[in-house]
């Protein structure tokens, strides 16, 4: 393959006082080449990046004016996370409830004990015990031929609404993260609220700066 | 008795098939290597399950970055242009319509466009760029402004928004951000994220082993 024909000039004939050149190899010796190949292969690997970014959609409410026109959702299903400075997680489950025979105000986590996956698991596996029997939403989901559970329960779970406040000290990062809590457990309904100022307080009094 | 002789072999073998090998490789990776984009304002997007790609054609990308700063960055440089002669136009600002396009990010209150757009690329970074003035309690969210200029420019042309932000920037920014969407209808959007595996054992996980890869995204 890498060679040349390097037999002599030809013409000459022997022994007519001609010195005959000696006969040179033209192969390259091509490992150092093959080094350096794989060493400029290793150093393009590790510079380019191979994951492209993926996009998480979100879709975002019309704002309404008016407070009937706002959709409700039923306390036993309704469950909200808080999120403070230094990826704190709080809960409550219903409405809020603070006086003295206790509150229903609970620290959560991102992972590790109580952590929000757990809570959302917990809480589906309640709305759809409490699911009441409906001839319509059986038909759904007896028609319903798709890979998606999520869709098929649909009308089990649809009690279930997941409230998320972010406070102003809370991070971009915890906000996604709880977001694509929603989308791992395949919760179909949830919503991103503003926190009212008790919550706040409460936040931040449990973080023990109190304001 | 006698041996029989074994002839000595070489142990040098022909490097030639495996250099082949080693250039074509190379140059496989020269070829899809992407240069890095967006130098000027350094992200980094947290990780999501989404599995869905994020578009790069008719893009309209908000970065947040870490100091909760805005920047709007856009693909179609015609569409620019359209948005610096409509700038212009309402608020007499002087803008170099063909410079503005020009720009990377759009970064700066509407009194800083005209000064701003003028500099030099290598200027144009985050030391300069002072964000698109969002928080509402020191004056006007300038990106509801924004986005309605965009909803304009691109009137009913097929466009993705975007929005990548830092990991460690603040909720009020985003706030922010949605609200100025919601302001313009801009209902739909996606969030950049890095890919992340789905953890076993939950919902979205069975719904994937239970055959094709079902769409992490409600409609």
């Amino acid at each position: 393959m890498a060679e040349m024909d390097t037999s002599g000039g030809g013409g000459h004939k022997k022994g007519s006082g001609v010195k005959k050149a000696k006969k040179l190899s033209t192969r390259v010796d091509l490992t150092p080449m093959v080094d350096l190949g794989f060493l400029l292969i290793t150093f393009f690997i590790f510079t380019t990046t191979l994951s492209q970014p993926t996009g998480l959609k979100l879709n975002l409410p019309k704002d309404v004016d008016k407070p009937e026109d706002q959709t409700k959702s039923k306390e036993s299903g309704t469950i909200t996370f808080l999120l403070g400075k230094d990826n704190h997680v709080f809960y409550y489950e219903g409405q809020l409830k603070v006086d003295a025979s206790g509150n229903n105000f609970k620290s959560s986590s991102f992972n590790g004990e109580n952590s929000v996956r757990d809570l959302i698991i917990k809480k589906k596996k309640e709305v759809i015990a409490a699911h009441v029997h409906d001839s319509n939403c059986e038909k759904i989901r007896a028609d319903y031929k798709g890979p998606e559970s999520g869709r098929a329960n649909s009308c089990l779970d649809r009690d279930l609404v997941v409230v998320i406040k972010p406070n102003e000290e809370s991070t971009y990062k915890n906000v996604v993260d709880i977001l694509d809590e929603m989308a791992i457990n395949v919760v179909s309904r949830y919503a991103l609220v503003d926190i009212t100022d008790d919550e706040n307080k409460l936040i931040k009094i449990t973080e023990g700066q109190p304001k | 008795m006698a041996r029989p002789k074994i002839p000595r072999k070489s142990t040098a073998i022909d490097m030639t098939a495996m250099c082949d090998v080693a250039f074509l490789l190379l140059s496989f990776f020269i070829l899809t290597a992407k240069p890095k984009a967006n130098e000027a304002i350094t992200v980094t997007p947290p990780s999501s399950v989404a599995s869905k790609k994020a578009p790069e054609k008719d893009v309209v990308l908000v970065s947040i970055n870490s100091d909760g700063k805005v920047f709007i960055s856009m693909d179609d440089k015609s569409q620019m242009e359209y948005i610096a002669n409509s700038l212009n136009n309402t608020k007499n600002l002087g803008i170099d319509a063909k410079k503005f396009s020009q720009l990377e990010f759009i970064g700066v209150p509407f009194s800083g466009l005209a000064r701003v757009s003028l500099l030099p690329k290598e200027q144009q970074n985050d030391k300069v760029l002072t964000g698109i003035p969002i928080d509402t309690t020191k004056g006007a969210n300038e990106m509801v402004e924004w986005m309605k200029i965009i909803k304009e420019a691109y009137n009913g042309k097929k466009m993705y928004l975007l929005l990548k932000g830092d990991n460690v920037s603040k909720y009020p920014s985003f706030k922010g951000v949605i609200s100025a969407f919601k302001k313009n209808d801009f209902l739909k959007f996606q969030m950049v994220t890095s890919p992340e595996s789905v953890p076993n054992g939950t919902d979205l996980w069975r719904d994937n082993q239970r055959g094709q890869s079902a769409s992490v995204v409600k409609e």
